[in-house]
């Protein structure tokens, strides 16, 4: 006879359920960037993923740890997949290896492993990525409908034979400025109005840029899928997404050439929705009530407006979030919920 | 990729929900797991079987154990008490089927942690004779103290799980406004309280209506239930519509609604303050299975002996018993075609809060509704706990609003304070956290071991604060004793101090210490002023005498003697001179007679003197700790500094008295010598006329004396 304390019963989900439900959920946002920016990121995800699982097992093996059922957990993957995702389609393969190992080793497992990150993976991976090597970083691709996509073929070579040294292999048609890099450029000096700058780039599309607005529709379904299936609460992302919107209405000048862009714009362009939906959502380096990731969800809308406004770098979701999971444990402390039984307010 | 299933967890952000007309409060958070209600309720409440044997723990409720009150070898009856009620949170045992004491020892008892407790082990003889019940014709006629003690006598204590004596929770001294009857039965599995009502249900009414009679709530009567049992709820409603001010209240199915705290908050909208009793808000609450048993035991007169359990379970025939108390686990799960299936644990009371059983011979009590025996595909053996990844959904189920997540941390960290803080007392422990955990972490466990360890460690210091106050008390009353005596000290060194400014003899003592002092500055001086000192000493009170005597030593700081010896060696050359004064005044007596009286006079002060020396003795010895502690004793000086002060002291003692005080001393020895003269005056008057003459004269003596004595008094 066995003695266990209460409860006996247990909910179906467990930790690898939610982790291959965020991985389904990217599903679609993956579709729009293969369907808009060609093979570069699924060729990202694959090398980030032999990478990540390698570096997962490697970490495992020597700390003595039952290896497949740690790999069973699909955390790795997940970090593997957002990091894919992140990188620019022609980001040579190298630079995708070391990223996925960075975020692996040096963010997740240094720290002590699932749970114990005080980062998220992929961001802090992004952004070493970004101050490091920040030509292939800011290199994205044209968008499928002006021009022609590599193929799969040579896509895969392309970022197989990319140099250190070399700034790209890659031919010059195929990269392109993005529609935030374009509204940012025109308001330090451009001179164009938005509806101007819409008409004459063609990097616009019907509310944000060509191609993006379909790439953050797709992460959008998926986020919603997770927030129907409860496998995070709306909490953070909604606020965040809010917050965002709030800022670019507040600085749309009413899309002068000093407009940044209209709320739609910032809601639909760049990582919006995919930080909002994928990256925000960790639950390891987020805050933890529910009114703590309200601010914290909050706060990286701001952040990322503000990056987006004033600073240099092409998209900032990378940048706030890692700034917000320095003040995730700060938040958590001003924002213990009241419990059953107490008066007032919290904390 | 497969589907998987949509985790149960109710967000509980859904507003006031509106159910058959009464406005009812969402619950935060909980969780739906699967209810597996129906399989025991496809047949009646079936009476159990007795067993060989029906084993009574002493402790089936929560306060004091009850006190056996038979004996092995005893022949007992059905509703028999067989163990008193030991104080105030208590309730008695009674057997439930007439038979034979054969054992009162420790036994497994249905505790979480497997403990053993002591029991009455009763072998049944199949008659099942009860004792003569005595029902109470009309309860309405009753004093609700008289209610409350039917209820106790009858061994009433809480049937929902936590088995508080009834009696005491309807004894609440605040005014109660709501009595709340709690049918709400979340737990899944247990449906023991849903085939009461179903079956029971004029009955389970009529206990109610006597609560509410004891109670006198001033506003209503409401019995909480979950939408889940629609013929209860019938039952219920049907019973009802005759009873002013009793309402039934239908709320959605959510575990864990039927917490005490919870389903008040789900019917009123109050909250319980943290720490406190619902009767701090005016609510009482009690489990329908409760009513019942109240029912029985005022209208029948009979006391608590059996009650409605749930056996269910994949590896059993589920089936809702009507069982004798006392009855063992395994000979219910017997009659219910037992199939063991490996290792897995039986489950005393619901899948979400019951614990596994550590033997299968414990027994059947009066917090037992429901026995489940799952199946390997039914309670899947433990997963491996996964790491934190804080995920949340712990939270999203908590019905209190904690942070699990956040208490499982700190509880791995043994961050007492943070656990404090992060209300790990209110923690109901309903394993909504645990349930919905996606890394399987025993997360309420945690807690218990937790709330365990603060409680222990404050116990702890409890104790050890205790034990620094009785240290501290110690320590001030040794103080204030020290005090006292220095206090008691000074104020008869006042005493002796004012005494001096009076003019008597005390004059020349304090004259006497000026010098012993002067000589103290300069011990040069001694030899000149000892005599002179020692002479005014001689017709003083022994305190002057033993100044003198601590003078004279501080005189010969040479002769390294104690006071002790020097008063010894007095002594000893007091009595000689005394024998061979007495040896001279025989002589006199037949030679010379005219010198007998200057002799006695000298003889009578060398006997003074030896007296005094003694008495000086006699305090010194008595003293000796003192002076075998003081450093005083080490050397002369010091030794003679003792002397001086307890001759100061003695003084002061003398200083004590008035001068009437004295007088009248004075007077009665003065008395006493007179009449003792006379006697000799009169005895020698007729012998020797000669010797007669001289008493003569010391008798005038003395009567000049009293006379002068008298003359002053008055």
């Amino acid at each position: 006879m066995t003695q266990i304390t209460s409860p006996h019963a247990h909910s179906a989900l467990s930790t690898a359920d939610v982790m291959r439900q965020v991985l389904l959920a990217t599903i679609p946002g993956v579709f729009a960037l293969t369907l808009y920016f060609g093979w570069g990121n699924l060729i990202n995800i694959l090398w980030a993923s032999l990478t990540a699982l390698a570096c997962e097992a490697m970490v495992m093996k020597l700390r003595g740890r039952p290896v497949k059922y740690y790999l069973n957990d699909a955390s790795a993957l997940v970090t593997a997949v957002l990091l894919g995702i992140a990188l620019p389609p022609f980001a040579p393969c190298w630079l995708v290896v070391f990223g996925s190992a960075f975020a692996i080793l040096i963010v997740k497992q240094l720290y002590g492993g699932l749970g114990y990150n005080p980062f998220n993976p992929a961001m802090a991976s992004y952004v070493i990525l970004l101050i490091s090597f920040p030509v292939y970083m800011s290199t994205w691709g044209t968008p499928s409908d002006l021009g022609t996509l590599p193929s799969f073929i040579d896509t895969f070579l392309w970022k197989l034979s990319s140099q250190t040294g070399a700034v790209s292999v890659i031919p010059d048609g195929y990269t392109m400025a993005t529609p935030l890099d374009i509204v940012r450029q025109n308001m330090n000096g451009g001179g164009l109005s938005l509806s101007e700058l819409a008409t004459q780039t063609p990097q616009f599309g019907h509310w944000g840029g060509l191609g993006w607005e379909m790439v953050n529709a797709g992460f959008l379904f998926g986020g919603v899928y997770l927030m129907w299936r409860r496998i995070f609460t709306w909490h953070a992302p909604i606020s965040m997404l809010i917050s965002l919107a709030i800022m670019s209405l507040i600085f749309y000048d009413n899309g002068s050439s000093q407009s940044a862009g209209s709320p739609l714009f910032h809601l639909f362009s760049g990582a919006t929705m995919f930080a909002a939906f994928f990256i925000l959502t960790d639950p390891v380096s987020s805050a933890v009530s529910n009114r703590g990731r309200m601010i914290f969800g909050a706060l990286i809308g701001v952040i990322i407006f503000i990056v987006r406004r004033w600073g240099n770098y092409p998209d900032a979701a990378a940048f706030a979030v890692l700034l917000l999971n320095f003040a995730a444990p700060f938040i958590d402390h001003y924002t213990q919920p009241r419990t059953y039984g107490h008066k007032g307010g919290d904390a | 990729m497969s589907e998987i299933p949509v985790t149960q967890i109710d967000t509980g952000t859904h507003t006031q929900l509106d159910v058959a007309n009464r406005k009812v409060w969402p619950l935060p958070g909980g969780v739906h797991p699967p209810e597996n209600k129906a399989q025991s309720l496809q047949h009646p409440i079936k009476p159990m079987s007795l067993p060989a044997q029906l084993v009574f723990p002493l402790s089936q409720h929560i306060g004091a154990p009850a006190l056996a009150c038979v004996n092995v070898g005893d022949q007992v009856l059905r509703g028999q008490v067989i163990a008193q009620a030991k104080g105030f949170v208590s309730v008695p045992v009674h057997a439930s089927s007439s038979g034979t004491v054969v054992a009162i020892e420790e036994r497994p008892i249905a505790h979480a942690s497997g403990l053993h407790g002591m029991c009455i082990v009763v072998e049944p003889d199949g008659q099942h004779e009860s004792i003569e019940f005595s029902p109470i014709a009309d309860y309405t006629q009753c004093s609700a103290e008289e209610l409350l003690d039917t209820i106790r006598n009858a061994g009433i204590a809480g049937m929902g799980g936590a088995g508080f004596p009834s009696a005491v929770k309807l004894n609440a001294k605040q005014p109660i406004d709501t009595l709340i009857i709690n049918a709400t039965e979340c737990e899944p599995y247990i449906t023991a309280d849903d085939a009461l009502i179903r079956e029971r249900s004029s009955d389970v009414l009529l206990g109610i209506q006597i609560l509410k009679h004891i109670v006198q709530p001033s506003q209503e009567v409401l019995i909480g239930i979950e939408d889940n049992k629609p013929e209860a709820i019938a039952q219920l409603r049907a019973q009802c519509t005759e009873h002013d001010q009793i309402h039934v209240v239908v709320f959605p199915t959510k575990y864990p609604s039927g917490g005490e705290k919870q389903l008040i908050k789900i019917l009123t909208g109050r909250e319980v303050p943290s720490g406190g009793l619902p009767a701090d808000i005016g609510i009482v609450c009690q489990n329908i299975g409760t009513c019942e048993a109240i029912k029985k035991a005022v209208v029948d007169g009979e006391p608590l002996t059996s009650r409605v359990t749930t056996v269910t379970g994949e590896t059993v025939s589920p089936q809702n018993y009507d069982i004798a108390l006392g009855t063992p686990v395994s000979h219910a799960l017997a009659e219910s075609d037992y199939q063991a299936q490996g290792n897995q644990p039986v489950i005393m009371g619901g899948p979400m809060m019951g614990f596994a059983l550590a033997n299968l011979d414990i027994p059947v009590v009066k917090t037992t509704n429901c026995i489940l025996a799952p199946s390997v595909t039914e309670r899947p053996p433990n997963d491996i706990a996964q790491a934190c990844i804080r995920c949340g959904m712990c939270a999203e189920a908590c019905p209190v609003s904690l942070l699990p997540q956040q208490l499982y941390w700190f509880s791995r960290s043994q961050n007492n304070t943070q656990l404090e803080k992060h209300n790990l007392f209110d923690c109901i422990e309903c394993g909504a956290c645990s349930y919905s955990c996606p890394s399987h972490i025993p997360l309420v466990q945690y807690y218990r071991s937790s709330k365990a360890e603060i409680r222990a460690e404050k116990a702890d210091q409890e104790k050890s604060e205790k034990a620094k106050q009785r240290f501290e008390l110690r320590q001030e009353r040794l103080e204030r004793e020290e005090r006292e005596k220095e206090e008691r000290r000074k104020a008869r060194k006042e005493a002796a101090l004012k005494a001096k400014a009076s003019p008597s003899k005390q004059d020349v003592i304090s004259d006497a210490i000026a010098r012993t002092q002067a000589k103290k500055n300069n011990v040069a001086q001694a030899d000149k002023s000892a005599p002179a000192a020692a002479d005014s000493a001689k017709a003083l009170d022994p305190a002057a005498a033993a100044i003198e005597r601590a003078k004279q030593k501080r005189a010969e700081p040479a002769t390294e003697q104690s006071p002790e010896d020097t008063l010894k060696t007095q002594i000893a050359t007091l009595e000689k001179r005394i024998a061979k004064a007495n040896d001279k005044m025989a002589a006199l007596e037949t030679s010379d007679s005219t010198k007998i009286d200057a002799l006695k006079s000298g003889l009578a002060l060398q006997q003074q003197k030896l007296d005094d020396a003694k008495a000086q003795l006699a305090a010194i010895s008595s003293n000796a700790v003192d002076s075998a502690s003081a450093p005083a004793t080490d050397e002369p000086m010091d030794a003679a500094q003792a002397a001086i002060a307890r001759a100061q002291q003695a003084r002061a003692e003398a200083g004590n008295l008035s001068d009437d005080e004295k007088r009248a001393q004075q007077l009665t020895s003065i008395d006493k010598r007179l009449s003792a003269q006379q006697a000799k005056y009169d005895e020698l008057l007729s012998s020797d006329p000669d010797k007669a003459e001289l008493i003569k004269a010391s008798l005038d003596k003395l009567q000049a004396k009293k006379a002068a004595l008298l003359e002053a008094s008055s």
